[in-house]
């Protein structure tokens, strides 16, 4: 036999072999070896995050403030980019083709594998021409993203605006994520939780050329994205409109409050911008160009500049003293005030009482009430006195936070007794030092927002409510803060009615007759803010009508002079448009609309100043 | 009515059944591995699925055909149908069609056929035939060169269309010579041979060349000085070195660079993911993504969406390890270990010598089929493109397994009528 049967056991041992390895292999690879299947998803499962709709805004009549307008993101997966022609994608972007290698490093630096953004909010149009070449740019897809939008040109502060999430923030907060965007000002800021929504996720998967093929595991692992709240702001669009007209080619503030409920219904701060200027992807060549600018008009004046209160601090001087005793509604003094060399004097009027001395702004009458209260024997001591006195006006919301529901608001300036003890040194002061407080000159810094907040508590003898500006969210009323909660003084409501008597006569036949419209009972004060760097700041604080109140008003013109030229008939028109919604005096409007009171470029010596 | 029944008497059902099962396996991966969803019936002609089903048909009408030709037809048909073959070998070269870089297809129309396929079963008819002679031993060395010969000359041509993969299931025929008497000192020297191959691509020749000359020192110094004896070993050591030498030369001037990329992903030499050791590291991703049980019958995604190259031709067995897992690649590698055991079987059964040769070089050839597909898929073997018999997609690749299967199995189904 020629056959060797034994030779075909060497052959089949062989095979036996080869398959045992080949299975001992499959065996390790797919059962052993948990690599590949990270591979596998690597290739195969793309997140895509699916952004919510951040919550619009609309006023207190359901007038729109704030909406979403889409834009698209061109985002990169730098892995995944394999030759392309980069001139020919730079054109479609229109982007020089040098800044290509640059955004590249950017992105491989963030992540080689995860995608992240490219160039930021394209356009719809060349969102249509990219789409269409897009499957010649591996690597390169699209995400829609909606930008801010602001039918009107209006309150660009209290509005704020959004921006992309820094990287101390996506340290800090594992909720955002690189491009992610958030509030950075205003209400936008305040209320970024409610605004957001919640983002969603979906898991999708896809073939080798990125092309999507429907969703992994029928999203088991996808979430929905919620959209965020819409807000109702407290604002009256067509008042705060007025407000910025009034304000226009000024440097200022008016601020208007709902007594009864703390509602802001205006908050005007002038140069203001429009806020349509930060949004997309010029916003970083505005900011800083705005930035540069003197008038700064970046900078909310309402809430975050301290001024002298001057006259219209009187009302509060008087309530105080009238809490504690110190005087009655038919107290007098001296027509003069003498400390030392100096004194203090009034325009020449009759020997007057309380209502008479807020008529007349007398400045002596204020001074001898503030001394009379802070060396009363009272309290023991000047100290002990100027104690109980800070505590009063820390009560109205000076000195001190109000609350309100905006970022980055100061808190003014009341100084504590440490601030006199260091500068006099201790028991070297009295009233006598300090008398200026009396008539709101000094060491006081109070911001408009603050002025207006007094306005109220008077408004409302005695509490007031924490202003704020998002009255609801969602529909449902705003429950965010401490809103619904009084915030009392330490003044009883038998004490306002001669303030209020005082008040009206501002207006009726006082320094204010400006200020009067239609029957209504308006309470006004005047003031005029002594100011060491330029002409004197004008100020004016009111409510109307002086029964149930409506609305009260504080008014602050930077450099414009006395209170009754300026601020008065200001805030007046707003009182006027918002309680008839109309205004009766079309002349007083466009002289208040038509004037420029910016100062003009100061003298670098007079920039400098004297550190006061 | 006798002659209907006769075609199907005798017939080897077992073998035929794993046909079958290979088959339709083979069809269920292709319509996963490129299924689309705008032409989602399996029978759609426009896609690789739908044409499959035609090539299977049209597979089984040959393999009817087959059993219907007398068997002593295939005897007489041996060397005439390996002088056709060896014709439309040269004819390709110089009519044929460049696909990814051989020129091995014949074009009419949209109709393609590549004749190395058939080529090796022809071969086989031919080896068989010349080795079932009267008289014939193995031992002589005209027989060697004879045997030597037929194996090589359509494995020249092949190689010469630059298809290194079907050049290369050629060498399946040793294990057909050794069978017959081939001396296993043969076999030894070729896994040595082999060895040192792989060793002198992977270490630098001159260090292998230093060990070997070390290994020849302490030989020398271990046996009986006699001259022959030493003789002999200096002798074996200048072929080894000289083969380091000659492998060093024939890789560095030789091969292609794609050639030598696909070896140097395999000796784990270059690690280019992207580039030349993409198919190989997508393959493994979506065989090892199966698990044990696998992602479930067109639930793959490795596959499906186009990670995997030619993933419906050599690239099927990913499919199958993807969607069926460790269970699916257990069974489709078992099943074709046992159709080879089966055919031996069937081989050592048989009276007829030119049978039994012929179903040695069938078995041969599909080992050598399923050991460098399958090799190639999970990262032991470099990327060569040669399909797995049965299952991976196109037409002259499954006519040609059914022709070669089924002759056998014609064959076969005589045994009783062979008179020794």
């Amino acid at each position: 036999m020629k056959q060797k049967t034994g030779h075909r056991f060497v052959f089949l041992g062989i095979v036996t072999a080869v398959s045992f390895i080949y299975l001992c292999r499959l065996f390790y690879i797919q059962v052993i070896e948990d690599r590949y299947k990270l591979s596998a998803n690597n290739n195969v499962l793309r997140t895509i995050t699916d952004y919510p709709a951040r919550g619009l805004v609309y006023d207190r009549k359901g007038k729109l403030l704030v909406f979403n307008e889409a834009v698209y993101d061109v985002m990169v997966t730098p892995r995944q980019v394999k030759q392309i022609d980069t001139l020919e994608f730079c054109q479609l972007l229109g982007i020089p083709p040098e800044d290509f290698e640059k955004k590249m490093v950017k992105a491989k630096k963030y992540s080689k594998i995860k995608a992240s953004i490219f160039e930021k909010q394209i356009s719809a149009a060349t969102y249509a021409v990219l789409q269409e070449r897009l499957y010649k740019f591996k690597g390169f897809f699209v995400q829609s993203r909606t930008l801010r939008r602001y039918p009107e040109q209006v309150s660009a502060h209290s509005l704020g605006y959004i921006g992309e999430a820094d990287d101390k923030l996506i340290q800090s907060n594992s909720y955002y994520k690189q491009g992610d965007y958030v509030g950075i000002a205003g209400l936008e800021k305040s209320y970024e939780e409610e605004l957001r929504g919640q983002r969603g996720v979906r898991v999708v998967m896809v073939d080798v050329h990125n092309r999507e093929k429907g969703s992994f595991a029928d999203g088991a692992y996808d979430t929905v994205p919620v959209s965020g709240h819409n807000l109702e702001v407290t604002l009256d669009l067509e008042l705060q409109l007025l407000g910025e007209k009034l304000l226009q080619n000024k440097i200022g503030s008016i601020v208007a409050i709902e007594p009864s409920t703390g509602e802001i219904l205006a908050l005007v701060t002038k140069p203001s911008y429009d806020p349509n200027l930060m949004v997309g992807r010029a916003r970083s060549a505005n900011y800083a160009k705005m930035l540069k600018d003197p008038t700064k008009p970046m900078f909310n004046r309402a809430t975050q500049a301290y001024y002298p209160p001057g006259s219209t601090f009187k009302l509060v001087n008087a309530l105080i003293a009238l809490q504690e005793g110190i005087i009655t509604p038919s107290s007098t003094f001296a027509h003069s005030f003498v400390v030392g060399s100096k004194s203090v004097k009034c325009h020449p009027h009759p020997p007057i009482a309380l209502e008479g001395a807020i008529q007349y702004s007398c400045n002596p009458y204020f001074c001898n009430t503030f001394r009379a209260f802070v060396d009363s024997k009272k309290f023991g001591s000047s100290e002990a006195g100027y104690r109980r006195w800070r505590e009063h006006v820390l009560a109205f919301g000076i000195g001190r936070k109000v609350g309100v529901d905006l970022p980055s608001e100061l808190k003014g300036l009341v100084p504590a007794v440490e601030f006199y003890d260091k500068y006099y040194g201790k028991g070297r002061w009295k009233a006598s030092t300090i008398y200026s407080l009396g008539i709101g000159q000094g060491e006081l810094g109070v911001t408009p927002l603050q002025m207006a907040n007094i306005i109220c508590a008077i408004a409302n003898r005695g509490f007031y409510y924490i202003p704020h500006i998002v009255r609801k969210i969602g529909g449902k009323p705003n429950k965010t803060r401490n809103l619904g909660q009084k915030q009392m003084t330490l003044v009883e409501p038998r004490h306002f009615e001669s303030v209020h008597e005082g008040m009206q006569k501002v207006v009726e036949n006082g320094t204010a007759r400006i200020a009067k419209f239609g029957n209504y009972a308006i309470c006004g004060k005047t003031g005029t803010a002594q100011n060491p760097h330029g002409k004197d700041h004008s100020l004016f604080v009111a409510f109307a009508p002086r029964e149930n109140p409506k609305i009260a008003v504080a008014v602050m013109v930077e450099n414009a002079g006395w209170g009754g030229e300026w601020a008065a008939p200001m805030g007046s028109l707003m009182m006027e448009k918002y309680l008839t919604d109309s205004i009766s005096r079309p002349e007083l409007y466009d002289r208040m609309v038509n004037s420029n009171l910016i100062p003009g470029p100061k003298p670098a010596s007079e920039l400098n100043g004297d550190g006061d | 009515m006798r002659q209907q029944h006769s075609i199907f008497q005798n017939i080897d059902w077992v073998l035929v059944s794993m046909y079958l099962a290979l088959v339709l396996i083979g069809w269920l991966n292709i319509y996963s591995a490129v299924f689309n969803e705008n032409h989602s019936s399996i029978f759609d002609l426009s896609q690789n699925y739908g044409k499959q089903l035609m090539w299977i048909l049209t597979s089984f009408v040959l393999a009817i055909f087959i059993l219907v030709i007398d068997s002593k037809f295939y005897e007489a048909f041996s060397f005439p149908a390996y002088l056709l073959t060896l014709l439309l070998l040269l004819a390709v070269l110089v009519l044929g069609r460049e696909v990814a870089g051989s020129k091995s297809w014949f074009e009419i129309g949209s109709f393609r056929l590549q004749p190395a396929e058939f080529t090796k079963m022809a071969t086989a008819l031919a080896l068989a035939r010349f080795l079932s002679t009267v008289n014939i031993d193995m031992r002589d060395l005209r027989t060697k060169i004879v045997a030597g010969v037929i194996v090589l000359v359509p494995m020249g041509m092949i190689l010469l269309q630059n298809d290194t993969g079907s050049a290369l299931v050629f060498c399946a025929f040793i294990f057909v010579l050794y069978r017959e008497g081939l001396s296993q000192n043969v076999l030894i020297i070729g896994f040595f041979a082999a060895l040192l191959f792989v060793l002198s691509l992977m270490i630098d020749k001159f260090i292998i060349i230093a060990i070997l000359a070390g290994i020849l020192l302490l030989s020398i110094l271990a046996i009986r000085r006699t001259f022959k004896n030493v003789l002999t070993l200096v002798v074996i050591f200048s072929l080894a070195a000289g083969m380091v030498l000659s492998v060093d030369f024939f890789f560095h001037e030789v091969l292609e660079p794609h050639q030598k990329q696909r070896i140097n992903v395999l000796l784990g030499k270059e690690t280019d993911l992207k580039g030349a050791g993409y198919n190989v590291n997508q393959s493994l991703i979506a065989i090892g993504s199966g698990g044990f049980f696998g992602k479930g019958y067109l639930n793959g995604t490795q596959t499906k969406f186009d990670f995997v190259p030619e993933q419906s031709t050599d690239f099927i067995f990913c499919t199958v390890g993807e969607e069926w897992g460790f269970v699916g690649s257990l069974l489709v590698i078992g099943l074709f270990t046992m159709m080879i055991y089966r055919i031996i079987a069937i081989a050592e059964r048989q009276k007829s010598d030119f049978t039994r040769i012929y179903a040695y070089g069938v078995a041969s050839i599909l080992f050598m089929h399923l050991m460098v597909n399958i090799g190639m898929t999970i990262g032991l073997l470099p990327v060569i493109g040669i399909p797995l018999p049965f299952m991976s997609y196109g037409g002259s690749s499954l006519w040609a397994f059914t022709i070669l299967l089924f002759i056998l199995v014609k064959l076969d189904s005589y045994r009783m009528f062979v008179l020794r």
